[in-house]
């Protein structure tokens, strides 16, 4: 708990008001306020369909939102205010802001026409406009972070798909981000493969990384959150610390849902 | 069950099942070759001598030129527009994506022999063309006849006829490509632009490749048809000498040799091209280069359903 009294005063880094999202004439995100601060761990749980996974892909913009807004760091995503209108950004407007949020995928999403060196180096280089060999040192020191140093070299469809998970993490740091978004990233593994991916994210996280979760490991959520945020019909039903959520929870559907998972 | 093994003096031994369809098979197809190769070298009438004398005639040679340039000008025009095609058929833009649907269903729907003609005689329709701002001025203007050659209506024909093949290749290829992809692009940061070039186009090469030089192949042969709007192409130059000499079949053969030469070479090249793009892949069985020759040969098929999956093995295709 100390963990968290110390969140309380560090500075804001996420801040989500509102938030709407529509697909189709379906409301999926129906008004979500959220605040992650710097170097809070938060886990989002919740049934398939409440709508966690789309939160999470507005916070970098790659779904648009219908109404409210999400800042990162002070600044919104994807638009620009002025006065009471939000202007949507140009394409290289977006991606300068986006290249500071890392994201992380269930389906690994590595370029399999690239190795995982290779994997590494396109961002900084084509992104930052890096060095080649600058952009390569760093690959080589987060594969060291991930336990893959000897794989710079493979192409990813050799790797397990718990080392395609690692090489996506690695990828995701070597942008620097400030936060670092985590949809569903154990849910397409083997069983005996989740351990070591969690690993990784376990070390992120004591290195003081930002980082939004979603997850069904609930596992992982009660050691590593520090905020467990439980999301049912496109709402948040309720959020606080793991031990509060997870033991205690205050909704009758975090109930239902805890009871199914566990 | 030790009798079976082989080393023991009582083995069992193992006699294959009699196939005798196939035994029929392989002796009708050795009597039908047999017969070909007999004929061949006994009819006079084929006049090897002739043929063989004509390779390189200079005529034919010239010809030979004029094809494999119409070629390489034809799949660079059918190309940029089956690129721009395929990417406006993707539009969000409603007009634009069915202004690209109406181009590719009018281009596939209508015979190439009647569009080549159809442009040689474009003067007959428009025997003015002018340059100008629309309802406004006019800022140039020519005879119709002087603008489009007989060379740019074969051009035109060859190239606007590609590039409807090409658009729903290059939409297959990128369609091909996970979204996925697209996502872990934009979230490192990269633009649209960049995006489309490091990561789609690549990626979706391995799709386009194999019916792209399909399509090459295949357009090295239909030039010949130009020969109707006089472009002194292979065959052209080929009719134009045994309209003076009678020697048809001779010159024909001619011609014949240097389509399966080039063709043969194209299919080469066509081999290391995709073995370029298909690198990252584990476990792919490595088509023979001969297979790939083989394959070049045999006539074409222009669909992208049909062509499109020699590009990917059934396991990798499970997997995407």
């Amino acid at each position: 708990m100390t963990g968290h009294a110390r969140l309380e005063t560090a500075p804001v880094l996420v801040e989500a008001k509102g938030v709407h999202k529509r697909y189709g004439g379906n409301l999926v995100v129906r008004g979500i306020d959220m605040t992650v601060r710097t170097g809070e761990v938060m886990c989002l749980l919740g049934p398939s369909g409440s709508g966690k996974s789309t939160f999470l892909r507005c916070i970098n913009h790659l779904e648009k939102i219908d109404a409210g807004t999400i800042s990162v760091a002070g600044e919104l995503v994807g638009y620009r205010r002025q006065g009471d209108r939000l202007h949507e950004l140009r394409d290289a407007e977006i991606a300068e802001r986006r290249s500071e949020i890392g994201m992380v995928f269930q389906q690994f999403n590595l370029f399999p026409h690239m190795t995982v060196l290779e994997n590494l180096v396109e961002a900084p280089v084509q992104v930052r406009r890096e060095s080649a060999k600058s952009a390569r040192e760093r690959a080589r020191e987060m594969l060291d972070v991930v336990g893959l140093a000897e794989k710079a070299g493979a192409y990813p469809r050799s790797l397990s798909g718990g080392q395609q998970q690692r090489v996506a993490i690695a990828r995701a740091l070597t942008m620097r981000p400030k936060l670092m978004l985590f949809d569903e990233p154990t849910s397409a593994l083997d069983p005996e493969l989740v351990g070591e991916v969690l690993d990784v994210m376990r070390g992120l996280a004591d290195d003081g990384m930002t980082m939004i979760v979603v997850t069904h490991e609930i596992g992982f959520a009660r050691e590593v959150a520090d905020t467990v945020t439980f999301m049912d019909g496109g709402v948040v039903v309720e959020s606080g610390p793991p031990d509060q959520v997870l033991r205690d929870p205050r909704h009758e559907r975090t109930r239902s849902f805890l009871a199914k998972v566990l | 069950m030790s009798g079976t093994t082989g080393s023991d003096g009582d083995a069992v031994r193992v006699v294959p099942v009699r196939r005798y369809g196939q035994r029929l098979a392989t002796t009708v197809v050795l009597v039908v070759v047999a017969l070909i190769v007999i004929s061949l070298v006994t009819n006079p009438r084929y006049q090897w001598s002739l043929v063989f004398s004509y390779v390189f005639n200079a005529q034919i040679l010239e010809g030979l030129a004029t094809t494999l340039y119409l070629t390489v000008i034809a799949m660079v025009v059918g190309v940029v527009i089956g690129v721009v095609m395929a990417l406006a058929r993707e539009s969000s833009n409603p007009v634009v994506s069915v202004a690209a649907s109406g181009y590719i269903a009018f281009f596939r729907g209508t015979p190439l022999l009647v569009q080549l003609i159809f442009w040689f005689n474009l003067a007959a329709l428009y025997p003015v063309m002018s340059l100008g701002i629309p309802f406004g001025p006019t800022l140039f203007s020519e005879s119709t006849n002087v603008l489009i050659t007989p060379f740019l209506a074969a051009v035109l024909g060859l190239g606007l006829n590609e590039g409807a093949y090409m658009s729903e290749i290059v939409r297959a290829g990128l369609q091909s490509v996970d979204s996925g992809q697209t996502d872990a692009a934009h979230a490192l940061g990269m633009r649209k632009s960049q995006t489309f070039r490091r990561i789609v186009l690549p990626q979706a090469m391995r799709v386009i490749i194999p019916p792209t030089g399909n399509e090459t192949i295949s357009m090295l042969k239909t030039t010949s048809l130009v020969s109707v709007i006089a472009i002194p192409e292979l065959l052209w130059q080929a009719q134009a000498i045994y309209s003076r000499t009678y020697q048809v079949i001779p010159l024909l053969i001619t011609v014949s040799l240097w389509y399966l030469l080039v063709t043969t070479v194209l299919s080469i090249g066509q081999y290391y091209l995709e073995r370029h793009f298909t690198r990252g892949d584990t476990g792919r069985p490595e088509r023979s280069l001969l297979g790939t020759v083989a394959r070049g040969i045999v006539p074409r098929h222009s669909s992208v359903t049909v062509s499109s999956p020699s590009a990917v093995t059934p396991g990798e295709r499970s997997r995407s």
